[in-house]
């Protein structure tokens, strides 16, 4: 990285810096919780919500919301980290992990793209999903997950920005090729990578 | 609030409503980045950015307060090819500002009017929900805009005081402020909505409700929630 142009007469407030090796590169810590959403928020019945696991496997997984409510649940502490700048230590989250919903699915691709309620998609490699990385979650601290913070469930991906972490997530296809999703096709980094700062294409 | 109008050798042009990152750098190392709206319509000269200063930010108060003429800092964009507007969309332009909401609104506008010069733009209607009068920007320029254009119509909604004589709306934006001011849905206008996130859900919740589909209407939201 080249020598950055120094800001004549700026300190800043240092407050929002967060405990060393917590906080990746240009975040800020948050106590808030924003909702950054591209369009109007989804709302999904539970009677009509299911989550299918489908696209490159020998067959299409589906669960409705009683299905899914009664899978093996974990609860989750993690920090995530939003493209916008501002990350979040301690987040609380309970739901399914993605190695459960892809337990006897045998993918034969190696992407994946998450789908959502409102026509939301991202794209990750199905390596990113797995190994207890990834969870598909209906709870956060201790409650229902509200609409604007993509309830009923969301993906919950916090090694990546958030944006991957799919709101309103109403599947995952398995693919052969690594398709962009909605961001990613709007000049958002492929994979993003918080702590290499992949925000956008071409970092 | 400040309108910075920069100098960027080789910026490569933009669309209105796209934002930047500006990255500062303290003499320590110690650095913070924040994005913030262009203001400028694309091909103009220079680029603008119109920042609100926050009490307890940590750039904006540099930006309205401490940065003067000829300093020089780091920014990085164009960012965000959502929500944008090109000329060549002939839908009704619907734009919904609360607050600084309106800056990326402005851009739209600004680039709207310059290639109204040469060519057919499609009609647009701004309703901007502020405070108070003061609190308005472009204030002047906004009626001069609507003054020139039959086709460009600006409503007021001040939400908590309003100067005596006043004849604009005087409460937050709601549905029926909504069926008053934006077409209704069988007029398929293109919807932008930018504000604080509260604001941005009621609208958005409403427009919906109004038959407006999603895709129609594109949303960014800055600041708080609120809630952890």
């Amino acid at each position: 990285m080249s020598d950055p142009i120094i800001s004549r007469g700026f300190f800043g407030r240092r407050r929002d810096a967060g405990p060393p090796g917590r906080v990746p590169p240009g975040q800020y810590v948050t106590h808030d919780f924003p909702v950054l959403s591209a369009g109007p928020t989804p709302r999904s019945p539970q009677e009509h919500w299911s989550f299918e696991v489908r696209g490159a496997v020998a067959s299409t997984r589906r669960w409705t919301w009683a299905e899914f409510r009664a899978l093996p649940r974990v609860e989750v502490t993690v920090d995530i980290h939003c493209v916008t700048k501002w990350s979040k230590l301690d987040t609380r989250w309970a739901g399914v992990s993605v190695d459960t919903l892809l337990s006897d699915v045998a993918p034969a691709g190696e992407y994946v793209v998450a789908f959502c309620d409102g026509g939301y998609t991202t794209n990750l490699p199905l390596s990113d999903l797995t190994g207890g990385k990834a969870w598909v979650v209906d709870t956060y601290a201790g409650e229902p997950l509200e609409a604007q913070h993509g309830g009923p469930a969301r993906l919950l991906v916090p090694h990546l920005y958030f944006w991957k972490s799919a709101k309103w997530v109403r599947g995952l296809e398995i693919t052969m090729s690594d398709d962009p999703g909605f961001w990613e096709a709007a000049g958002y980094h492929g994979r993003g990578d918080p702590w290499r700062e992949q925000r956008y294409r071409g970092d | 609030m400040n309108t910075l109008v920069l100098d960027v050798p080789g910026w490569p042009g933009h669309h209105a409503g796209q934002h930047v990152d500006v990255r500062l750098t303290a003499e320590d190392g110690y650095q913070a980045q924040r994005s913030y709206s262009i203001a400028s319509a694309p091909a103009t000269a220079h680029l603008e950015l119109t920042v609100e200063r926050l009490d307890d930010g940590e750039v904006s108060p540099y930006l309205t307060d401490v940065v003067r003429e000829s300093d020089v800092f780091e920014l990085r964009g164009p960012i965000g090819g959502y929500f944008v507007w090109l000329p060549h969309l002939r839908r009704p332009l619907a734009l919904i500002a609360g607050g600084s909401g309106v800056v990326p609104l402005m851009a739209m506008l600004r680039h709207r009017a310059a290639v109204r010069v040469a060519a057919e733009v499609a009609p647009a209607r701004l309703l901007y929900s502020a405070r108070s009068a003061d609190e308005r920007i472009y204030n002047a320029e906004l009626e001069r805009l609507a003054s020139e254009d039959e086709d460009l119509r600006v409503a007021y909604a001040l939400t908590r005081t309003q100067p005596s004589g006043w004849t604009g709306y005087r409460r937050r934006i709601d549905r029926a402020m909504l069926q008053d001011v934006i077409w209704p849905a069988d007029a398929a206008p293109l919807i932008y909505v930018c504000g604080p996130t509260a604001m941005v859900e009621v609208v958005a919740t409403e427009l919906v409700e109004l038959g407006h589909p999603a895709p129609a209407i594109r949303t960014e939201r800055f600041g708080p929630s609120g809630k952890p």
